[in-house]
């Protein structure tokens, strides 16, 4: 271990090995990277290091306080869980750039200046595009794109927030900011494009099915839960916060509902549940950013079982589709008891981390009054009932039988969920171990009776719904589509307006290329026509005409001065 | 991948277990509302509250059900409004 070295340079670092190992070296290192990382954060303890003046600023390249290291903490967990779940992929470019982007994710958390974070936050980008690009698809690249203009804006946006602070504040710590003005507004809505605000959400829905079957897994952990960290770090109780977050709590659920491509889904039902955190950090109290961080951490353990759970699907069956799913439960059966494990995990079933967790915000919101959010959030819980608890486990594995028998999962991405549902059901049946982890002093109990019945009232009966729905065909059926979500601005019309300025472009330079051509060649036919063989300016001159005009202009020349030239000036 | 052979018949595949699992789940919800109504005969359980509108009989039973019913109908009329080919994109 080694004195005051950010955690996540240990998976950068260790990215080196991946091209020079093989077999299983490579595997063993992409294993104990992970460890090792965890192992230097607890080794360390709280504490700041890597101080240091670069141009007048003042760089902190390591801190670890309570914040921080919940989030280190289950970053380093989510690689490790991501490594086994890539165990069996045969893609030296996967796991490299995968462990840069793990790595730079954790170097981020622990930054203690914003420059620091920058460059971190800039990696993270770069880095998890290419597991994008790794499906190697038409549409993955296209979408991959799409996402790196979001990605690389946000960085942009940051760097001139930063720059602004520094100007107002002469500091660049990364500390409490708050939304004052420009500067913190340019910070705020950087940190909001990674944490998938309305309408700046897009790029999560959009790119992350179109990943590779690890790569999803693998993203679905990472960028969003820094930009919470980094929410929670910079602007606790900021109250635009909380309107955002309900907004994000709820728009995603209609669309999951409707969506047919299970990755989708999950993608909106993560977005859905990051509103639940931005909600938390808008309220801003200590048992609120408790909330918040302690939801990100179980929240991460259930979204990645869900999302490995699709994803083994998606690897044998060559669909993740709900339309064309179905009856799984008779070929996958071990892979569909994890699902329903991370369903009633995400849905927040007593027992479960969802339950523990989640309540610490909706009590949050309880404790400070806030009526309104507090009925969005149960709305949105139960929404997310149907479209994590109900829909990706039903279609998937029962619903009609789609008649597609596979084999079961490999058995390095069931142990992978196998580790993530063990979390989730620990933390739900133990949850003073992630308590001790939390920011602030753990005041909350979440096993009251009340709690618990009422919770059971609220889920029970929205699954009593769905069977209702199902039993009588109102639910509405899977159906193989497009969703028009807010990409549509910027896939179609922008498109447009963007192809329409470059062939106005194309027109106008044409145009100026033409009248330059046309100049040249004009003067090119005048200089011909004057100076050209036998023209005007190009005669040869007999030498006695030659003298003769010469002798002529100096005579006239003579005359000339002789006669105006010598006169004295008029007085 | 599909395999005719594949004649092993599950216990999900009989329509009449199908009906088990509907009452069963109505039989869930029938015993988790129950406390509902020892609290509003202030027997053994007491709901600790936070709003008024909490102590409305039944009130997140309820809540769940209406909520989701909600969103449901809701997304079934959106469908028509959103809804385009696979390829629409591309």
């Amino acid at each position: 271990m080694i004195e005051g070295l950010n955690p996540g340079f240990i998976l950068i670092f260790g990215a080196v090995l991946i091209p020079l190992t093989s077999g299983i070296i490579r595997s063993a290192v992409t294993l104990i990277l992970p460890l090792l990382a965890l192992a230097q954060l607890y080794w360390l303890g709280l504490g700041s290091w890597g101080h240091f003046d670069f141009l007048g600023l003042t760089i902190e390249m390591t801190r670890v306080d309570p914040l921080a290291r919940i989030f280190g903490t289950i970053f380093c967990i989510a690689s490790f869980m991501g490594m086994v779940y890539s165990l069996h992929v045969k893609d030296t470019m996967q796991h490299f750039v995968a462990l840069i982007y793990m790595g730079s994710a954790i170097g981020a958390v622990f930054a203690g200046d914003m420059i620091t974070l920058f460059v971190f936050w800039e990696l993270t980008a770069i880095s998890s595009v290419f597991l994008i690009w790794a499906s190697r698809t038409e549409r993955a690249y296209k979408a991959g794109m799409r996402y790196l203009i979001m990605q690389v804006s946000s960085g942009v946006i940051l760097l001139g927030g930063i720059i602004l602070y520094y100007q107002d504040t002469g500091s660049i710590a990364f500390t409490y900011i708050g939304l004052t003005g420009l500067a913190s507004g340019l910070i705020l809505v950087a940190f909001g494009i990674k944490a998938a605000f309305p309408f700046l959400h897009n790029w999560m829905q959009d790119a992350y099915p179109e990943a590779t079957v690890t790569g999803t897994v693998i993203l679905s952990a990472f960028t969003t839960k820094l930009a919470i960290y980094a929410l929670a770090r910079a602007f606790p109780g900021t109250d635009i916060l909380i309107p955002i977050g309900g907004v994000m709590t709820i728009f995603p659920i209609f669309y999951a509902v409707l969506e047919n491509d299970l990755r989708r889904v999950l993608a909106y039902s993560l977005n859905n549940q990051l509103g639940f955190m931005v909600v938390g950090i808008g309220i801003g109290t200590e048992l609120s950013i408790n909330g918040t961080a302690a939801h990100a951490f179980a929240h991460i353990m259930y979204k990645s079982l869900l999302f490995m759970c699709m994803g083994a699907v998606l690897f044998r069956t060559g669909t993740a589709k709900a339309s064309e799913l179905g009856g799984l439960y008779k070929s996958m059966p071990v892979t569909m008891v994890f699902c329903i494990i991370g369903a009633i995990s995400i849905a927040g079933f007593p027992l479960t981390g969802g339950f523990v967790s989640k309540a610490m915000i909706q009590s949050a919101a309880g404790n400070a009054d806030m009526v309104v959010i507090w009925l969005v959030m149960l709305f949105a819980s139960a929404g997310v009932m149907d479209h994590s608890g109900i829909k990706v486990p039903f279609f998937t594995f029962f619903a009609h039988d789609s008649g597609i028998r596979v084999k079961e999962a490999p058995l390095n991405m069931l142990l992978a969920m196998g580790i993530a549902a063990f979390f989730c059901i620990g933390i739900g049946v133990y949850p003073d171990a992630l308590y001790a982890l939390l920011p602030y002093e753990p005041t909350y109990h979440p096993y009251t009776a009340s709690h618990v019945i009422t919770s059971l009232q609220l889920l029970l009966f929205a699954v009593l719904a769905f069977t209702l729905l199902m039993r009588y065909k109102i639910y509405p059926p899977e159906l193989r589509s497009t969703n028009l979500d807010f990409d549509w601005f910027y896939r179609v019309p922008l498109k447009w307006l963007a192809l329409a300025i470059g062939r106005l472009i194309v027109i106008v330079w044409t145009w100026i290329i033409g009248i330059a051509n046309d100049v040249v060649r004009k003067i090119i036919t005048t200089t011909a026509d004057t100076h050209g063989d036998g023209k005007v300016m190009a005669r040869t001159t007999a030498s006695g005409t030659a003298v003769m005009i010469v002798v002529a202009i100096l005579g006239f020349v003579m005359v000339f001065f002789y006669r105006y030239a010598q006169q004295p000036p008029a007085s | 991948m599909s395999n005719p052979d594949d004649k092993k018949k599950y216990w999900l595949d009989e329509p009449k277990n199908i009906d088990k699992i509907y009452y069963a789940v109505l039989v869930l919800c029938v015993l988790i509302a129950i406390p509902d109504v020892l609290s509003l005969l202030n027997i053994v359980y007491h709901k600790h509250i936070e709003f008024q509108m909490e102590n409305i009989f039944e009130f997140y039973s309820l809540y769940g059900l209406v909520c989701y019913v909600a969103l449901i109908l809701i997304a079934k009329k959106l469908r028509k409004v959103l809804m385009r080919s696979e390829d629409y994109y591309d």
